[in-house]
């Protein structure tokens, strides 16, 4: 392998034959290139759909509450629901061992939120403190809401860090006050927020303050819950799925929803949605790969293929070779050598360009599903390995001819 | 190879002796190029025996007959069998680099067998700007460089002219009477009388194995 003399025979032979040698690399070449380009994509489409998913927490089961669409029990569609505290505390309380954490929601859509001579509108939320794990926030500065604001009914504030930005500019927001709907609070915080700027274009404030404020009573907008973890993915889902299903029946039954109607209680489970994506994903892997694989194979027996030629066009060298004392070890080497020698260099010239035109489109790419396309270094490896394989496949099977040539047969005078 | 088996020697008993200058003539059928192919041992007998140099040559496999076709026999073939890719050096060294051979002392070595068949300074060049009679010397340089037991030549002048092919007899010659044991298969008589000893091969049975007068090519040139 490390025989310069090979090298200068295998160089020479290349040179003699630039055509061939381009074409049968141009195969390999290209079939990396594809593999690296879908594999960079499925890890990209991987991306976009897990940061979709970490702007909440992955177990949530979100219910809120509309108008009813159909008649039932003698009462007419088109009835609003409102959920109340006493709901909230009764599903709480029914699957108290499930629940990780949960908070009950009032909202305010757009609602005017001024500091000084800034203005904005943005999303009210009145929540508990346990709202911050179930939507993923990370403090920037201060805290998050806690036990006593809530029963204390406090008029505090945290809000995200878009509006922090949009507000407060450079200024520190923590201690200042800001104005909602004329009501002074003061900021305790600023949280980020996984899933950007909108999700960051929020304030949380106490729920008890938020129904005190907005003259709400003890109803709510929507409930929040996550579910904890169980010890493997397909037990979590069955359980989310069940408390969505006993959740939606209480509901129903204690508001005389008919038990078709889908619109007046609505729930949202992220689990059930998970699961679908991840088979998803691991579909789209695979078949990426499975693409992958076909192309190079396509490309592996085009060496192969250029290499019988090869070995067939040599076929009087190979015999003169032999008759001056080459071994068949000798033989195979030289083609199998040749034939790495070829998919390696066309292999990793593929391998380069495709990961250099994923580094180049890469940042623009940062849509919903598709974020930063790239390739890992272990799959870099792997393709490298898959390569070389190649090569010795494809390789070897021209190699064991041209070992079998008989000299005589080659000689024969023409 | 078919199925049907043809026998095409039908009892070969001869001996060449070391230093000998031996010609195999017979027309085209006659069996003489498969002998030349069993005694280069590129193939094999079904029956017999063939020994050289005292060791029995027999069950070989591929890799022992390729160590010993580089260590005991030069080939030179009537197309020359030369690597078109190759320089005429690169081309002499060949049985050398098949035996492992450094690269500075190949070229040495290679050089020294060019300047004998007086093509030192064509060492560089590839074989497609060589004449005909050229080429053969570098394939005679290429076959003397592992320093052969035996030269094997099949028809060494039946591609070339004339004047050239007597040269080529002319280097062949010379070699011989430095006591290089040499066969020659040949179907032209003035060839075969630029040997010592012609064997006559008809339908695979040898019919005459006389030794004759030399005639020296250099008479012709």
């Amino acid at each position: 392998m490390f025989d310069v003399e090979r090298w200068q025979e295998i160089f020479e032979t290349i040179r003699m034959n630039k055509l061939r040698t381009f074409l049968t690399g141009l195969s390999v070449a290209s079939g990396i290139f594809i593999l690296v380009i879908l594999l960079g994509f499925s890890t990209g489409i991987e991306k976009g759909i897990s940061s979709q998913f970490e702007q909440d927490a992955a177990s949530l089961i979100f219910i809120r509450t509309d108008v009813t669409t159909k008649e039932y029990k003698g009462l007419n569609p088109g009835r609003r629901i409102h959920l109340h505290l006493d709901d909230y505390q009764n599903l709480s309380r029914k699957y108290e061992d499930d629940i990780e954490y949960k908070t009950p929601l009032y909202t305010i859509w757009g609602g005017q939120v001024n500091y000084e001579n800034q203005t904005g509108n943005y999303r009210i939320e009145g929540a508990y403190p346990e709202n911050q794990f179930i939507e993923n926030e990370s403090m920037v500065a201060g805290r998050f809401l806690n036990a006593t604001d809530v029963s204390g009914v406090e008029k505090v504030v945290v809000i995200g860090n878009k509006v922090k930005q949009e507000l407060f500019k450079n200024e520190d927001p923590v201690g200042k006050l800001v104005t909602i709907y004329g009501i002074n609070f003061k900021v305790v915080g600023v949280y980020s927020d996984p899933g950007g700027d909108r999700e960051e274009s929020r304030v949380f404030i106490p729920l008890s303050t938020a129904q005190r404020s907005f003259n709400a009573g003890d109803t709510l907008r929507s409930m929040s819950y996550t579910v904890k973890m169980q010890d493997d993915f397909d037990q979590a889902v069955a359980l989310s799925t069940a408390m969505e299903k006993s959740f939606e029946n209480d509901l129903k039954t204690k508001y005389s929803v008919a038990p078709d109607d889908s619109g007046a209680v609505r729930i949202y489970g992220t689990l059930e949605e998970a699961k679908k994506i991840y088979t998803l994903i691991d579909t789209i892997r695979a078949v990426f790969w499975f693409v992958g694989i076909g192309t190079i194979i396509a490309g592996v027996v085009g060496v192969g293929n250029i290499m019988l030629i090869i070995v067939k066009e040599r076929t009087k060298e190979i015999g003169v070779r032999k008759a001056v004392g080459a071994t068949p070890a000798s033989i195979i080497g030289m083609v199998l050598q040749e034939a790495i020698f070829i998919t390696s260099i066309a292999g990793f010239l593929g391998l380069f360009l495709g990961v250099g035109l994923l580094e180049l489109i890469s940042p623009m790419v940062d849509s919903a599903f598709i974020k930063f396309p790239e390739v890992d270094f272990n799959t870099a490896i792997t393709t490298v390995l898959i390569l070389i394989l190649a090569g010795t496949v494809a390789g070897f099977i021209p190699a064991r001819r041209a070992a079998h040539i008989k000299p005589i047969d080659a000689l024969r005078n023409e | 190879m078919g199925s049907n088996s043809l026998h095409v020697l039908k009892g070969i008993d001869f001996t060449v002796k070391e230093g000998e200058l031996v010609s195999i003539m017979g027309s085209s059928g006659s069996g003489k190029s498969t002998l030349l192919n069993i005694l280069g041992m590129l193939d094999e007998a079904d029956s017999g025996s063939y020994t050289l140099d005292n060791v029995p040559i027999k069950n070989l496999n591929e890799k022992i007959a390729a160590q010993y076709r580089n260590k005991f026999l030069g080939f030179i073939f009537q197309s020359f069998n030369l690597i078109n890719y190759k320089s005429a050096l690169d081309n002499v060294a060949m049985p050398l680099y098949y035996q492992g051979m450094k690269r500075n002392e190949r070229v040495d070595r290679s050089m020294h067998y060019l300047e004998k068949v007086g093509l030192g300074k064509w060492a560089g060049h590839l074989p497609s700007e060589l004449s005909g009679g050229q080429k053969q010397r570098v394939a005679i340089a290429r076959a003397l460089a592992s320093d052969p037991k035996v030269l094997l030549a099949d028809e060494p002048t039946g591609a070339l002219d004339t004047t050239t092919s007597h040269e080529v007899m002319d280097l062949i010659q010379g070699i011989n009477d430095e006591g290089k044991t040499i066969l020659v298969v040949t179907h032209e008589d003035d060839i075969a009388h630029m040997t010592k000893r012609i064997v006559n091969l008809k339908d695979g049975v040898i019919i005459d194995d006389k030794y004759v007068e030399q005639v020296r090519a250099m008479n012709h040139v």
